[in-house]
């Protein structure tokens, strides 16, 4: 039984989804360091998982053939990082589940992604300024996970690192291009600037879990990230001739599985498949 | 009786990669390690690209090889550490990949650019003319960026630095 919709706006309509489910299986207890890791790195797998999927639905739509390929090889760089930190996460968590089980046999209030990489594509601007938010705090979120005392964590992140290098170049530089481009292209950058803005402020806000998992060296705080994500940001949004928004409120709940209502149409497209014929193989 | 681990090695070198045929999987630096765990083989390759859609054929291919051989108790491992890199491929495959068509790796991947752009000059590999430039850093697979050249006009793939 899934929980009423009076339970989803909760803060464990999570958990309550959980319990009514009744999997059968002796799940990791919340709070041990089993289920952090766990937790830990399934957010890393469904950012990527879902910024990858979200990426992905340009194929065959963008503005230029260039920058449909650039798009569809960016998405093919996140969904192969989503296998290795969701395959990791199936290994932590002892149940049997592999990445695939993770990524289409989920409900939405079991991801735990960022809000930002579940907003809908809108324009090209929408989709690079929050390519371009994302990847300025992927890089150095990948680059303190090098130094991870989980050597399973670091090794992946140094593989995601150097192809998260060429994510980021690509995105500041159009970034700039639009911003200091015509009128009509700093307008949409600006305007997508502005929309996007309150889901940032979720990237540097820890919970219980992200505090222990720091305490333990296995990933970094939340909050250490939000010096070089400042310092990438102010750089390339002074040289795109873009202002920076001044409104510190901060969209949250995603990493905690409370999402907004268009993660559920994304999954509605992305699992349809493995719900409609579960196990299937071709 | 167990093949001689340099035989298995010239096996595995007759091996194409499937998205560059020119160029083998040996010559690209990706088979990291042969060896005999007792009677099983254990061939450990490392991936290019977390999500590079050749993986998949690079290990149906190696597989079926070395069973065509006769080598049946055979495991295959993957090793992300130390991440590949362009470093790895071959001087040989390297002039391969030009005469192929596509410009091979400039420098080494510990000087490719980041923020600066500054990556190249990439000769072209039709006309080796230097006066080229960058059309965009995703090219038709993810280790290859597009460029173009000034002189002879015609468009090539460079295989970036990684």
């Amino acid at each position: 039984m899934a929980p009423a919709m009076s339970d989803v706006m909760t803060p464990d309509a999570a958990e309550l989804a959980r319990r009514s489910q009744g999997s059968g299986r002796a799940p990791l207890a919340i709070g041990s360091p089993g289920h952090d890791l766990f937790l830990g790195l399934a957010r890393l797998g469904d950012n990527t998982l879902i910024l990858g999927h979200r990426v992905s639905e340009w194929c065959g739509h963008a503005p230029i053939l260039e920058e449909d390929i650039a798009l569809a090889n960016m998405a093919l760089d996140l969904i192969g990082q989503t296998q290795l930190w969701l395959g990791l996460a199936g290994q932590v968590e002892g149940a049997g589940r592999d990445a695939d089980a993770l990524a289409f046999r989920r409900d939405a209030w079991d991801f735990c992604n960022l809000l930002l990489v579940e907003r809908p594509n809108g324009d090209f601007g929408q989709t690079l300024m929050r390519q371009f938010l994302f990847d300025a705090w992927h890089q150095p979120m990948l680059a303190a996970l090098e130094g991870s005392s989980d050597a399973r964590i670091a090794e992946i992140a140094a593989k995601a690192g150097k192809e998260v290098a060429y994510h980021v170049e690509r995105s500041a530089d159009l970034v700039i291009r639009l911003g200091d481009g015509t009128e009509e292209s700093h307008a949409r950058m600006q305007a997508a600037l502005n929309a996007l803005w309150p889901y940032t402020g979720e990237m540097f806000l820890g919970d219980a879990t992200d505090a222990r998992l720091a305490e333990a060296g296995i990933m970094p705080a939340p909050e250490s990230l939000r010096a070089p994500w400042d310092a990438t940001v102010n750089a390339v949004l002074a040289e795109a001739t873009l202002t920076r928004p001044v409104g510190t409120f901060a969209h949250r709940g995603g990493k905690q599985g409370r999402h907004t209502e268009h993660l559920g149409h994304l999954l509605a497209t992305m699992q349809w498949l493995q719900r409609a014929y579960p196990d299937a193989r071709w | 009786m167990q093949p001689a681990l340099e035989q298995v090695w010239s096996w595995l070198g007759e091996l194409p990669d499937p998205e560059i045929p020119v160029v083998s999987l040996t010559d690209l630096g990706i088979i990291r390690d042969v060896a005999w765990e007792g009677g099983t083989l254990v061939v450990t390759v490392t991936p290019t690209y977390s999500g590079c859609p050749a993986a998949g054929v690079i290990s149906l291919d190696i597989e079926r090889h070395l069973r065509a051989r006769g080598i049946d108790d055979l495991r295959l491992e993957r090793r992300l550490s130390p991440p590949w890199t362009t470093d790895w491929i071959t001087p040989k495959a390297r002039e391969a990949l030009r005469v192929y068509g596509i410009a091979p790796p400039v420098g080494t991947a510990a000087r490719a650019s980041r923020m600066t752009g500054a990556a190249g000059p990439v000769a072209c590999p039709r006309c080796g003319s230097e006066a080229t430039e960058k059309v965009s850093q995703f090219g038709s697979t993810p280790c290859k960026a597009a460029w173009r050249c000034r002189d002879c006009l015609e468009p090539f793939d460079y295989f970036k630095c990684h």
